[in-house]
């Protein structure tokens, strides 16, 4: 049980003073803008959208700033304040196959409709400091002075093409295109559904789920998927407000989606087929969205009458530990005063010691005396 | 996709459009009443598993809206990401304005103008990640 303690109210004034000067640095030095940290700063901010569960680069980046950086209390402080705003309904399911493209690679298919785009990615590089970068006034070299045309319109999703051949397991909806469970609206139950598993994953922490996958390809789950397909990029946000009765565009967001490819199943009815997981994610986060497909498909251990015997393949672990303010928030509760609890505990010890030491003491008594 | 009308491609243009545009474009606000005050909520963004499955929350976006009504009864609206309100109403007052009016007309330029130039930044980016397209080539090993 915890019990509350009262006081302290002048000491946690203080530290709110303290709190704001730690974070502030050396004075000397500029104070950061919360539009630096917005633009050059994005996949921080991807990371707390994501796991803030909170499509805001304005807010993802004021709550990096107010966090120093803390990224779970950046995520903590989406989560507080998207409880304090109305929702307004659901959006019209996005639509991937329609992104306009800046990154897109398949491990798979060498030659795709519409190409393999590199983008921007860090993959090739040589992880060396670039101490230019100690400098704020180098000047950035102009993208490419030779621009190609630009890309496909629309290009397709890699695994559509394997699912054109019949080699693919079907992602079709389920009869009556059912709207999703909210996991933030209704408890969970399991076993989890697809729609909350996915919920969970993509508000879920990089980290865990990163782990999770990786064991998964380590043997622990026995998967050693394809890269089907990441892909980067803008997609419009469509939403029917009641009053208007069609569709509005509401501007768009950068997704990051990937489609892991992998190995047979089969049966009696169905002949053998790739299976799939999936991954979608706020901004760009290959990594999460790669560890999220991994890990998706882990959890379709049941669904495909494979043991689950591992942690990535049992949705009430993943599912339950996924969540990095729920995480922190228990975990970190162990700081605040439990004096009380303390003090029940320290008297326990104290009576069992007490006990113990009058038992030894009685068997000693009893011992007969040893011969002189 | 079905096809769009033209007001669902005036608001498209409008929620992408910077608040300093939209001034720009609407000039001296119209008199009007509020009939909804610009407002913050959010939408939950849903996507499908696999792209084209079972539908899935993907998490929530920020979104403000308004809805004015101009003197002469003419009512717009104003539904776009992010949490700008004044936006929102200079949006919405647009949007009552551009219906009103002729196609044509100075107004609706503008608003075609900032499509093409939304367009056009869109083209660059897809150009400059055009540049980044490689041609992978396998090698035979031993050959």
């Amino acid at each position: 049980m915890y019990v509350a303690v009262k006081g302290g109210e002048a000491a946690i004034n203080a530290t709110h003073d303290l709190v704001a000067e730690a974070r502030r640095g050396d004075t000397a030095v500029p104070e950061i803008s919360v539009a630096q940290i917005r633009e050059q700063q994005a996949l921080a901010c991807a990371r707390v959208m994501n796991e803030g569960s909170l499509y805001d680069r304005d807010l993802a980046a004021l709550a990096l700033k107010q966090s120093q950086g803390d990224v779970i209390e950046a995520a903590f402080l989406m989560r507080a304040y998207r409880t304090t705003l109305p929702r307004f309904g659901s959006s019209e399911p996005v639509d991937t196959a329609a992104m306009a493209i800046r990154r897109r690679v398949s491990a798979t298919y060498k030659d795709l409709p519409g190409g393999q785009v590199l983008g921007p990615t860090y993959d090739y590089t040589h992880r060396l400091f670039d101490f230019a970068l100690m400098d704020t006034d180098a000047a950035v070299k102009p993208a490419h002075d030779g621009l190609k045309a630009p890309l496909d319109a629309t290009m397709p999703r890699v695994p559509d093409i394997l699912g054109a051949e019949g080699l693919m397991e079907a992602e079709l909806p389920p009869e009556g295109d059912p709207r999703p469970f909210d996991l933030t609206r209704d408890p969970v139950s399991f076993p989890a559904g697809r729609d909350v598993r996915l919920q969970s994953m993509a508000r879920g922490d990089e980290g865990f789920l990163l782990g999770l996958g990786y064991s998964v390809q380590r043997g622990f789950g026995g998967s050693h998927p394809f890269v089907g397909e990441v892909r980067v990029g803008e997609v419009s946000v469509e939403f029917v407000p009641e009053e208007l009765g069609f569709a509005v565009d509401l501007g768009d967001v950068t997704l990051t989606e990937c489609q892991m490819v992998n190995q047979f199943q089969g049966s009696k009815e169905v002949p053998p087929q790739f299976t799939r997981g999936y991954g979608l994610v706020f901004g760009h986060a290959e990594r999460k969205a790669m560890s999220m497909s991994l890990v998706d498909r882990a959890l379709k251990a049941r669904e495909f009458g494979e043991a689950a015997n591992y942690p990535a393949q049992q949705d009430e672990f993943v599912l339950y530990h996924a969540d990095n303010v729920e995480a922190a928030g228990f975990v970190e509760h162990l700081k605040l005063p439990h004096y009380v609890d303390f003090q029940g505990e320290l008297e326990l010890i104290r009576r069992i010691r007490k006990e113990r030491e009058e038992r030894l003491a009685r068997q000693n008594e009893e011992l007969p005396e040893a011969a002189e | 996709m079905s096809q769009k009308t033209p007001r669902q491609r005036w608001m498209a243009t409008l929620a992408r459009a910077s608040r300093a545009e939209i001034e720009a474009l609407l000039g001296a606000p119209p008199e009007h009443e509020l009939l909804k005050a610009p407002e913050t909520g959010t939408v939950m963004l849903e996507g499908r598993a696999g792209g084209a499955g079972q539908r899935f929350n993907l998490g929530e976006a920020t979104v403000t809206r308004c809805v004015v009504r101009l003197s002469g009864g003419r009512m717009g609206f104003s539904y776009a990401l992010g949490r700008d309100g004044r936006k929102a109403r200079l949006a919405a007052l647009l949007d009552a304005r551009l219906q009103d009016e002729a196609e044509g007309s100075a107004l609706h330029r503008g608003v075609a103008a900032l499509a093409q130039s939304q367009a056009a930044a869109r083209e660059l980016a897809s150009r400059k990640a055009a540049a980044t397209k490689v041609d992978f080539f396998t090698m035979v090993r031993g050959a």
